[in-house]
């Protein structure tokens, strides 16, 4: 049996040191090799992807992001490492697991559930982003961009607008933009506190709404358009969307 | 070691605001005018009207005695059962004697201290129906009460310790030992009687005890500064009541956060009243973390059931920094407590 690389992310140092001797404990039934640690959930977004490691063991309960949201920010890397998530008592999250059939451990771990639980996720695939979703239920801090062997995390309350762009999603923040591959529907179900759409292919960080404009273009009909804040381009607000964003401009006293 | 024993529960003074209360004395009240009117006239008649008369004297001193009892309701808390009764029915016999010279024909000192008398009487034997009322039903209440309230502990720092020591074991065993010598205490006055004060040196010793166990997982991450010099040792305290707001301390203030996190644990006597304050950083991203309430609320009844309106317990958020801080008497000896 080929030797299994192993990622540890937890914020505890007696909790890591614990899971490295439980590995070596086992080592004559699931030979492994350590290949890296976080011990913060950002950390292991940023090492992770460049460690080869073939299975995450991951602390759901971690300063700077917890483990759910690391592992769906990871799920997008090509050769991804299967996860399995470690918690001291979670009820919330085991349920979550048992219904989208992700892999756990309860701290603290036995020696054999370990054994069992790397075997399995060395023979099986890392859990998909949508299983991933499920199980989280809650909004993301951050979205990311994957690159081959980087994931870039742009935080969600940077962003100023999100817009579909054929197969992509346009990220926009002051500074930049980014390319990601999400759907902007679930996007827009995920952040619905945080964004409004203004068009069938855009949404807009209700924050950075600073007004509206009338655009009368020669030849178009004249229509409505979000100014935003920090940002010179103008979007265009639908027909369709314009009287519920006409109330919330009102509410705020805009325009 | 004095202890909050059921008697504590019992002498006290009924609650003049409580609704329940007035509604019982309006009743009793007039139900003894009813009685003596029927004793007092042969014919049914005579009696309805013979009452119908005495109620329009008796109403409005009821409604003063009420209303004053209401005012003072505070004042009378803080005084000692025995003290407390002796007071409310010396009022009674004083504002009737006064009502009757003020409102009544009859302004003789004879009648004056026959409606004395009969206030007296009366407010001696509703003080006496209130005490049966409470021995028969607070006890018990209030020890479940107590003792669902204290038996709360976080599952997640249990688990987490037991993880730690068990990483422990083969490195350090000696710490490892230490560290389940702390764990057990804690346990311990947790499964202890809650009805109990205890000492503020054991609950300082408790607090060490878990901050032993929770450095040991955090390691550099929680750093807590101890202001304990003017702490008065043998003050009393209820149990439980400063361990857990440090676990909420590090629980929300160090535990999610980056970098590491300062607690402050500061416990001082100003005069006649004890300080415990407890700081910690506040965490943007830990507004949604739940329980934080619970035990607080739990905390806050402990200190009602222990200390009634005499302690206090405020959070404040300023400058960046969460702020609990108890304000309670300082007692030595449990007041109510014959041993």
């Amino acid at each position: 049996m080929s030797v299994l690389r192993v990622f540890i992310a937890d914020d505890e140092a007696p909790a890591r040191e614990r899971l490295k001797e439980l590995l070596l404990d086992i080592a004559h039934e699931v030979p492994t090799e350590v290949v890296g640690e976080a011990r913060q959930g950002l950390e292991a977004v940023e090492l992770v992807p460049g460690s080869s490691a073939q299975v995450l063991l991951l602390d759901i309960e971690m300063p700077g992001m917890r483990g759910l949201e690391v592992a769906r920010h990871l799920a997008g890397l090509e050769n991804g490492p299967a996860v399995v998530f470690i918690t001291a008592h979670d009820k919330h999250a085991v349920e979550a697991f048992e219904l989208s059939a992700l892999d756990y451990l309860l701290k603290p771990v036995r020696a054999q559930r370990l054994a069992a639980a790397l075997k399995k996720a060395a023979a099986g695939r890392p859990p998909d982003g949508e299983q991933l979703a499920q199980a989280h239920g809650d909004a993301r801090e951050y979205l990311s961009v994957t690159e081959r062997h980087r994931i870039v995390l742009v935080p969600v309350r940077d962003i100023v607008f999100l817009r579909a762009e054929q197969k992509y999603v346009t990220l926009r923040t002051k500074a930049r933009s980014h390319l990601i591959e999400e759907a902007l529907i679930a996007l827009e179900h995920e952040f619905e506190k945080r964004f409004v759409r203004i068009h069938r292919n855009c949404l807009v960080a209700r924050g950075a709404i600073r007004g509206f404009e009338r655009a009368a273009p020669s030849n178009e009909e004249p229509h409505w358009m979000v100014v935003l804040d920090g940002i010179e381009e103008r979007l265009p607000v639908s027909r369709r969307q314009w009287p519920m964003l006409r109330e919330l401009a009102e509410a705020r006293n805009l325009k | 070691m004095p202890s909050i024993r059921q008697n504590t529960f019992l002498d006290l003074l009924p609650d003049f605001r409580n609704l329940g209360v007035i509604a019982r004395i309006l009743v009793a009240v007039n139900a003894t005018a009813l009685a003596a009117a029927v004793y007092a006239v042969p014919n049914m008649r005579g009696s309805v009207e013979r009452f119908i008369e005495d109620a329009a004297f008796l109403e409005p001193l009821l409604f003063i005695e009420i209303a004053t009892l209401f005012a003072l309701s505070r004042q009378l808390g803080r005084l000692s059962y025995p003290v407390g009764c002796t007071l409310v029915v010396a009022l009674a016999a004083a504002l009737a004697a006064i009502y009757q010279a003020v409102v009544s024909s009859l302004q003789s000192p004879a009648a004056m201290a026959r409606s004395a008398l009969f206030a007296a009487l009366l407010a001696a034997a509703l003080l006496g129906y209130f005490r049966l009322l409470v021995k028969a039903f607070s006890p018990a209440l209030a020890e479940a009460r107590l003792q669902a309230l204290q038996s709360r502990i976080r599952p997640h720092f249990l688990f987490n310790s037991l993880n730690a020591v068990l990483a422990l074991i083969r490195r350090d065993p000696k710490r490892a030992e230490r560290t389940l010598e702390d764990l057990a205490d804690l346990f311990r006055s947790l499964v202890s009687d809650a009805r109990r004060f205890v000492r503020l040196s054991d609950e300082i010793a408790l607090l060490e005890r878990y901050a032993e166990i929770e450095q040991l997982r955090l390691g550099e991450r929680l750093r807590i500064t101890w202001e304990l010099d003017a702490a008065p040792s043998d003050a009393l305290l209820p149990p439980l009541v400063l361990q857990p707001l440090l676990e909420n301390a590090v629980y929300h203030g160090v535990e999610p956060a980056t970098e590491p996190g300062d607690v402050l644990v500061r416990i001082e006597r100003r005069g006649d009243r004890v300080i415990a304050r407890i700081e910690n950083a506040l965490i943007e991203a830990e507004a949604e973390r739940a329980g934080n309430r619970m035990a607080l609320d739990n905390i806050r009844e402990r200190l009602a059931l222990f200390f009634d309106a005499e302690a206090r317990m405020n959070t404040r958020t300023d400058a960046g920094r969460y702020r609990v801080e108890i304000d309670m008497p300082y007692l030595t000896r449990a007041r109510t407590a014959e041993g």
